[in-house]
């Protein structure tokens, strides 16, 4: 709908506008400031449009004064007849304002919770070339029925109505005017072509469906939109933390040690106790059995569930074991833990896990979860991947991760070639205080419970 | 459901039995009155917006009957976080959402009405619809001193509160909708209708707390059908029509098509805390050993915008708070989450022997 000279002085505006540092003329006028330095900074165009005053309707009831509440547009943008402008309210009566006219808006008369009075203006909005001024003043009684004959009488319509009657052959004679003293608005034309051809309306189970051609409902956080262009936007807020967390991680001099697991009957374990499980309302991994087999083996090594202060002078060797499991939330990777895993059975961790991953489904993950952690584990296997090089989080000292459980050919104790379900770990440990052996034998106990699960039994507490 | 959808298609055709009645009546067509099957907050909601949306309301209106399961329920322009105690709500399985008619904040649960009148702006008349309710109340129990107010409250022997109203206008259609306390749980209330947090400064429209009361508590042999159907009643005297109770379900998008996409709108974060106009808050933080921090928060469409904790400069470097301060910028107004994960990877590196856990805690505790 818009002509030429619209793109032309919208992208003139646009570009003055995206430069806020370039110096305007301060005439001291209040709100009045930006407009009038864009209008002296904007060199002459050929024509512009006339800047039309949209005034505020009557709300009805007789009210007189309402508050603003919400702008939906701001000055420089391209707005269409019927596109919302603002949200106002007036004694428990949410209205939502829209636009009478095409064109661009050049002023807002109010701030939020400011208060607007019906008749005056709300908005300039600077419409094509010889659209007329429509004034419309509060009405005093109710509004007239407004569907009348207007056969005979000459009609009212802006230039951008009747070119879009004329595009679909429309007289305007025919078409019923629903504006003020019979005036033909762009609306009128739709609902006429409607009426003729049925198309423009979906069908739909109510009879005299009217989809009306307002703005869709206001969208959810804004998409970023592929422009081509290279997007720059500043890390803030939890995206900040990482960077501080792991800069200071990779201090820590790591050494990595792997494996794999051999977990067939561990396999054949939980898919015995998995409907037991399931049956107390909690679903059963593997991940409770790693948790749990991880704080068997640091009951005998509790080196690797230790603490070293910043210039490493003492270390505390922590007495719970509030194992962290990495979890891929919308958020990013965060890593809540189960407390005390040594006083947990398997069950427990499992319920736990459960909690814990709803939590964090919902984005609901609150500070005591994701905090106080002393060991982790990451199981990116559950994405893809064998082998890894797991970063530790400070203030911890080791970290393992675990790839995806493959089925493999191995050889059994026979020499027969046997299907066997076979899991890597990548274990990363702080190498200021734990030696390559002690992180050697603390993985060999924690493959040997996995291995032989019944073992667990013998040393659980 | 097809059925159903063809009665009502069947009522839009139908007859208008004229009787002898006020002046404005609807000049063809019946109206319509419609029962929601759904007790879900959003679901209903968003059958307002679907009503709104898709219904020609110049050739007539509509009456939408719905009640909800337990739910905080927010005016357009209010703050979530001043008109209720949002863990509370969760922790209770209470919804808090936000309608987009203005007004106060209402609880709504299963023995409380709730009547929309949708018509076109030009018929737009809250207090004849308010006239239709008290006519039907005194028609059926006469002995009700019931009567509306200036305020568009109605009230019950002259003070006590069994209706508020709220209504939505947009260019060519509107709603008027209110609530009717036939037999609300007023206990549940109180635990859940307190602000989140103190110190929360906001020009967001205030409620104004009145005392209420349950029809029954003084008519307790008003059944529940026995006032649906006095209100339809009178809704067809008043606008001059017939039309009988139709039930509808909300959840069924082949006879609603697009509903759908009102509902998750209406139950997103960014429509139930991301439109809450901007607030600030300013608090003091009792810290161990005597000691306090003072909390400078300001909040935009539900995001922190900016943050500044002042920590006595002896107990932990003010440069530690300022980090804190940092990470949460940006993040939503809600203490799990991307603040509490934000907070927590900072912790990882806390030098200060737990006071930097023990602010932090202090602060995230101190948002909604």
């Amino acid at each position: 709908m818009l002509t030429h000279q619209y793109h032309h002085r919208c992208f003139r505006v646009q570009n003055l506008r995206s430069d806020r540092t370039v110096p305007r003329l301060t005439v001291t006028l209040g709100r009045n400031l930006q407009t009038i330095g864009y209008r002296t900074l904007y060199t002459c165009t050929a024509n512009h449009g006339p800047i039309v005053q949209f005034k505020l309707s009557d709300i009805g009831e007789g009210i007189m004064e309402v508050t603003v509440k919400e702008w939906y547009v701001k000055e420089g943008d391209k707005v269409s007849q019927f596109d919302s402008i603002c949200e106002v309210q007036s004694d428990k009566a949410s209205v939502t304002i829209t636009s009478r006219y095409d064109g661009v808006i050049r002023k807002l008369y109010y701030d939020v919770d400011a208060t607007a009075l019906v008749g005056k203006p709300l908005v300039d909005i600077e419409t094509e070339a010889s659209e007329e001024d429509v004034v419309e003043t509060p009405a005093m009684a109710r509004e007239e029925h407004t569907h009348q004959e207007i056969k005979g009488h000459k009609t009212q319509a802006t230039p951008a109505v009747r070119r879009l009657a004329m595009e679909n052959n429309i007289k305007l004679s025919e078409v019923v005017g629903s504006g003020k003293d019979g005036r033909i608005l762009k609306e009128d034309i739709l609902n006429f072509l409607s009426k003729q051809t049925g198309a423009i309306l979906p069908p739909a189970p109510f009879q005299d469906i009217r989809t009306p051609p307002t703005a869709p409902p206001p969208s959810a956080a804004p998409r970023p939109v592929f422009t081509g262009k290279d997007r720059m936007e500043p890390l803030k807020g939890f995206h900040r933390a990482m960077v501080k967390t792991m800069t200071a991680a990779l201090q820590i001099p790591h050494f990595g040690y792997c494996d794999e697991v051999d977990l067939s009957q561990l396999v054949q374990l939980r898919s015995d106790l998995k409907s037991t499980s399931e049956g107390r309302g909690v679903k059963l991994s593997y991940m409770p059995f790693f948790i749990k087999a991880a704080s068997l083996g640091l009951l005998h090594f509790p080196i690797l569930n230790a603490s070293v202060d910043e210039g490493c002078q003492n270390i505390t060797y922590k007495a719970s074991h509030n194992v962290g499991v990495a979890m891929d939330t919308s958020q990013g990777l965060l890593v809540p833990n189960v407390k005390n895993v040594q006083l947990l059975s398997v069950f427990d961790i499992a319920q736990e896990l459960n909690r814990l991953q709803t939590l964090g489904a919902a984005g609901q993950l609150g500070a005591a979860d994701l905090s106080g952690g002393t060991f982790t584990l990451s199981n990116i296997g559950s994405i893809g991947g064998t082998y890894a090089k797991p970063v530790i989080l400070p203030p911890e000292v080791a970290i393992g991760a675990l790839g995806k459980i493959q089925v493999l050919p191995r050889f059994d104790p026979s020499g027969q070639v046997v299907r066997a379900h076979i899991m890597a770990v990548s274990w990363s440990a702080d190498h200021r205080i734990i030696d390559g052996a002690t992180m050697c034998r603390f993985s060999n106990l924690w493959k040997d419970y996995l291995e032989n699960p019944a073992r667990m039994v013998l040393d659980l507490k | 459901m097809m059925s159903n959808v063809r009665r009502m298609v069947s009522l839009f055709k139908g007859v208008c039995r004229t009787r002898t009645c006020p002046v404005h009546t609807w000049t063809s067509g019946a109206g319509l009155v419609l029962q929601s099957r759904s007790t879900d907050v959003f679901q209903n909601l968003a059958l307002e917006d679907w009503i709104e949306a898709n219904v020609d309301l110049r050739q007539r209106g509509v009456l939408l009957l719905w009640r909800n399961r337990p739910a905080v329920v927010i005016g357009r322009h209010q703050n979530p976080w001043t008109e209720c105690d949002l863990q509370a709500a969760t922790k209770a399985g209470i919804h808090v959402a936000r309608r987009r008619s203005g007004g106060g904040t209402v609880f709504h649960d299963l023995g409380n009405l709730n009547l929309t009148f949708f018509t076109s702006k030009k018929n737009y008349d809250r207090r004849r619809n308010l006239k239709m309710i008290t006519d039907a109340l005194r028609r059926v129990r006469p002995e009700l001193d019931v009567q509306a107010t200036d305020r568009l409250d109605i009230v019950l022997n002259g003070h006590l509160k069994i209706s508020g109203t709220a209504s939505r206008l947009r260019r060519d259609s509107s709603y008027h909708h209110c609530t009717l306390l036939h037999s609300a749980d007023r206990s549940a209330l109180s635990a859940v209708l307190r602000p989140s947090t103190s110190g929360i400064h906001s020009n967001a429209t205030p409620s104004v707390p009145s005392p209420v009361a349950n029809l029954v508590d003084h008519a307790p042999t008003l059944q529940w059908e026995e006032l649906l159907e006095a209100l339809v009643d009178q809704y067809n005297e008043e606008f001059g029509c017939t039309s009988a109770l139709t039930s509808i379900d909300p959840s069924d998008e082949a006879s609603f098509p697009g509903i759908g996409l009102f509902v998750s709108e209406l139950s997103s974060w960014e429509w139930t805390f991301g439109k809450t106009p901007k607030f600030s808050v300013r608090t003091v933080l009792d810290l161990s050993e005597h000691r306090s921090a003072q909390l400078h928060l300001e909040v935009k469409n539900g995001l922190v915008a900016s943050c500044q904790v002042l920590v006595p400069p002896d107990w932990i470097p003010q440069s530690l708070a300022d980090q804190l301060s940092q990470v949460l910028v940006g993040e939503r107004f809600c203490r799990h989450g991307a603040a509490a994960a934000a907070v927590s990877t900072l912790l990882r590196l806390d030098g200060t022997g737990g006071r930097l856990e023990e602010l932090s805690k202090a602060v995230l505790r101190a948002m909604g």
